[in-house]
């Protein structure tokens, strides 16, 4: 058994941005599935948000603006009191960032350059060419690095231990040793990231599995929202793979099988920088009103960026170029980029507060696998990035307040108890059952993507809630090629397939339950928003037998009340 | 070629926990459709054909940097290698030279990551910070660029002949990370960190063969890098300065 005060779980931004602030002074540990620059975090294109001002077409920004863009691109379903925090603390999170070593583009006065994004009344989002993501991971990584940071790399978290109404710590997987380790510790985070891998069409890593979410839930802990599921509108064709909103941040257009820029019919103002809901849906109307390209990897529409020049395509997208060279074979300098709308990001999570707390004591929760909420029912682009930093920040003061309020003692008996349970766990599924992991999970993904996708009906949703009952029953006879633990990525694959199988239900049941349109969520029986009804988040608890339980918790309104949301 | 053809992957196999095994090719074959890359095969023969197939991978975009290893006798990312690219329908798989193997594709990256520590990387300065940002020109960030793009796959590391040689040798990545730093307007690192360098398995060890800009899936040029610290210890040595 290892001992920390402190774990962290998960090695992308908003578990490092933690780790940093707290390894000072506790004893901390971080977990990670992957080398931590191998996480997720280390894709993201486009950039992250601050009202810094620093745009000649956007000095009058403020965190104000920023807060009313990032509230009414929630289709007002996000807590104000955490958007106000995020967006308020936002420009110092950068210069942090920046004082750190974080090489941002620069505007020729030498400031931190800034372009427009979807839903944004202001350019306002700081990025260093299209790999934000990679600069920002780096950074925070060499920060950790400088501090000796003790990593537990390629160890995964396979259970949180929990007594009812207190977090002892985690029982974690070595992967490269094949052992189970039980790690004690006063405080746990999870920054574990988001689920897209249990959708079919996803922008997503393969490691993106939400286990993270699903043990938490499973150990008690309550989710939330978890059917506002992001659909970024413009993933590569065939792969999947994203094309930043900054290829249309930059001035790039979206284009139907008849020439038109067709975003002109959904969103005649704000056009291709809509919110990435609204430009989600109208592409797949597009597409299935016979609009759109057949490819053949699949339907899609054209993001043309040619008019931009090369220029400025090599200088503020080439990561794009590269993908697209390297992917299908084609350079968006001379040909328009086949993309469809996929999977993106995961608004709903882990319960939290603004403080990064959940209703378990001792356990807290930042970045895409916590719901504060600052999304609401759809993401702005930009405010992932920011979320993790601000967010990874103040989960390590409240752990902090924590620890220092009272004297925690975590137990070893419910560590062993639990590494136990896991053993078995282990030895079911090396047992010789018949039904292969990757299998069930193919199809799962297969549901959610056509059933539990960008528009929805009561009726399929139903139809998918079935076939998640269906894979879950299937799961108990899940069985794998070896007994061997070491480095043995099917055993990894079948231990997430039960968390993965637990998020899904969540989401079907989330948006089977709620029966209007708001922002990422959309039921064709159901297109308007109801805030008579539906103006509050949605929260799970895993019951005795197993099942969700379904509550509802008041939305925080703070400064700006609900309106219609156009653009 | 849309109905896909048939291609024999030839895939390294050993398991350190059973050294007495020696190591072997596994053959698997996968029908090709264009679009399919290595790293796509390696899943798919995981998922549907052998679950105890070890090999890393997460982004699958090529900004991560987990999969790197030898395709055909060329070290790449499997996951931006488009299978249908190669004209002879045999495809081997083998893992980065120059490191322990884990476990059939999967190395142990250790010695890599302590020499990139090594090189202390990351921002040093002891001026106060400002309010608001550092300012540094345009000019200025696009001197760090190409070494700012360096994803850490350890494809130069893999591909160094000096490494192979000398395990001690620190190896391209670690130098391509700190002319990174070395040359950020921004860094105030003292010139002094070159001292501990100054020997054949710091700066002095490279053969300058060019083999790691070769191997550099995301174009950086580890030679360029190490010839300028280079430079930057022998102006120190001489002038006494940065």
């Amino acid at each position: 058994m290892l001992r920390h005060e402190v774990i962290i779980v998960g090695g992308g931004l908003a578990g490092l941005r933690a780790a940093i602030e707290l390894c000072d002074k506790y004893d901390v540990a971080l977990i990670s599935k992957v080398y931590p620059l191998r996480s997720h975090s280390v894709a993201a294109q486009g950039g992250i948000n601050a009202a810094l001002g620093n745009n000649p077409e956007g000095r009058d920004d403020s965190w104000e603006k920023h807060m009313f863009d990032t509230v009414k691109g929630s289709d007002f379903l996000a807590d104000q009191n955490a958007v106000e925090i995020m967006c308020k603390d936002a420009p110092r999170a950068i210069y942090e960032l920046e004082h750190w070593g974080c090489p941002f583009s620069r505007f020729p006065d030498g400031s931190i350059a800034q372009r427009p994004f979807g839903g944004a009344g202001f350019p306002r989002t700081c990025y260093s060419a299209d790999l934000t993501g990679h600069v920002l991971l780096h950074t925070l990584f060499e920060r950790a690095i400088s501090k000796r940071l003790k990593v537990y790399s390629e160890w995964y978290v396979l259970s949180l231990v929990s007594d009812g109404s207190m977090c002892h710590g985690i029982v974690a997987f070595d992967l490269i040793r094949g052992e189970i380790v039980p790690i004690l510790a006063k405080a746990t985070l999870f920054a574990t990231g988001g689920y897209g891998r249990v959708y079919y069409y996803s922008t997503n890593a393969l490691i993106n599995t939400g286990s993270g979410i699903g043990i938490a839930y499973k150990a008690g802990v309550p989710l939330k929202d978890m059917e506002f599921v992001q659909f970024h509108p413009t993933g590569l064709v065939g792969t999947n793979i994203l094309m930043t909103e900054a290829c249309r941040g930059e001035g790039g257009y979206l284009i139907n099988r008849l020439g038109e820029r067709f975003m002109e019919r959904y969103a005649p103002k704000a056009m291709e920088l809509a919110p990435r809901d609204i430009v989600s849906r109208s592409i797949q109307r597009e597409i299935e009103e016979g609009r759109g390209f057949d490819h053949p990897l699949g339907k899609c529409v054209h993001l043309d960026l040619r008019h931009l020049g090369e220029k400025k395509i090599m200088e503020r997208l080439p990561g794009i170029r590269r993908i697209c060279l390297d992917f299908l074979g084609i350079d968006p300098v001379y040909e328009p980029i086949p993309v469809m709308p996929c999977q993106h990001y995961s608004m709903g999570g882990i319960d939290t507060n603004e403080k990064a707390e959940t209703p378990l004591s001792g356990f807290f929760a930042a970045g895409e696998c916590a719901c504060v909420s600052v999304h609401g029912a759809n993401r702005l682009g930009g405010n992932s990035l920011l979320e993790t930093v601000v967010f990874g920040r103040i989960a390590s003061h409240s752990i902090e307040a924590y620890l220092s309020e009272r004297d925690v003692k975590p137990d070893e008996k419910l560590l062993e108890e639990e590494r136990k349970k896991v053993e078995k766990k282990i030895e079911r599924l090396t047992g010789g059952g018949k039904e292969k992991p990757a299998k069930i999970q193919l199809e799962l993904s297969k549901i959610m993507s056509q059933y539990v996708g960008i528009f929805r009906t009561k009726d399929e949703l139903e139809f998918a809630l079935g076939k998640i009952l269906e894979a879950k029953e299937r799961y108990r006879s899940v069985g794998i090629s070896s007994k061997k633990k070491h480095m043995n990525y099917e055993l990894m694959s079948a231990l997430e397939l039960e968390f993965m199988l637990e998020v899904a239900h969540t989401i079907a049941l989330g948006a089977y339950l709620r029966e209007e349109s708001r922002g990422a969520h959309f039921r064709r029986d159901k297109e308007e928003r109801d805030d008579s009804k539906w103006l509050k988040h949605t929260v799970m608890t895993i019951d005795r037998e197993g099942n969700p339980s379904v509550s509802y918790k008041d939305v925080v309104i703070t400064r700006y009340p609900p309106e219609e949301r156009a653009y | 070629m849309k109905e896909g053809e048939i291609y024999t992957f030839k895939i390294f196999r050993y398991d350190s926990f059973e050294p007495e095994k020696p190591p072997s090719f596994q053959t698997f074959k996968v029908r090709v459709v264009p679009g399919l890359t290595v790293l796509m095969v390696l899943l798919r023969i995981r998922d549907e054909i052998d679950g105890t197939l070890s090999f890393r991978s997460s982004c699958r975009s090529a900004v991560c940097g987990s999969c790197a290893m030898v395709i055909n006798g060329k070290i790449d990312l499997a996951c931006r290698t488009q299978v249908y690219k190669f004209e002879d329908r045999t495809i081997v798989l083998e893992p980065l030279p120059n490191m322990e193997i884990i476990k059939d594709l999967v190395v142990d990256m250790t010695p890599f990551w302590s020499a990139y520590e090594k090189v202390k990387p990351y921002l040093m300065r002891f001026s106060p910070s400002p309010e608001k940002e550092i300012p540094q020109s345009e000019e200025e960030r696009k001197r760090i660029d190409q070494f700012v793009n360096c994803i850490l796959c350890a494809c130069c590391y893999g591909a160094c002949p000096v490494v192979s040689r000398d395990p001690d040798y620190l190896g391209p990545h670690a130098f391509a990370k700190l002319e990174r730093f070395f040359s950020d307007s921004r860094d105030e690192r003292p010139p002094e960190e070159l001292i501990h360098l100054d020997n054949v398995h710091g700066l002095w060890g490279c053969d300058t063969v060019l083999k790691c800009i070769e191997a550099c899936p995301k174009d950086v040029r580890p030679t360029d890098s190490i010839v300028s610290l280079r430079k930057r210890l022998l102006k120190y040595r001489i002038l006494g300065k940065r």
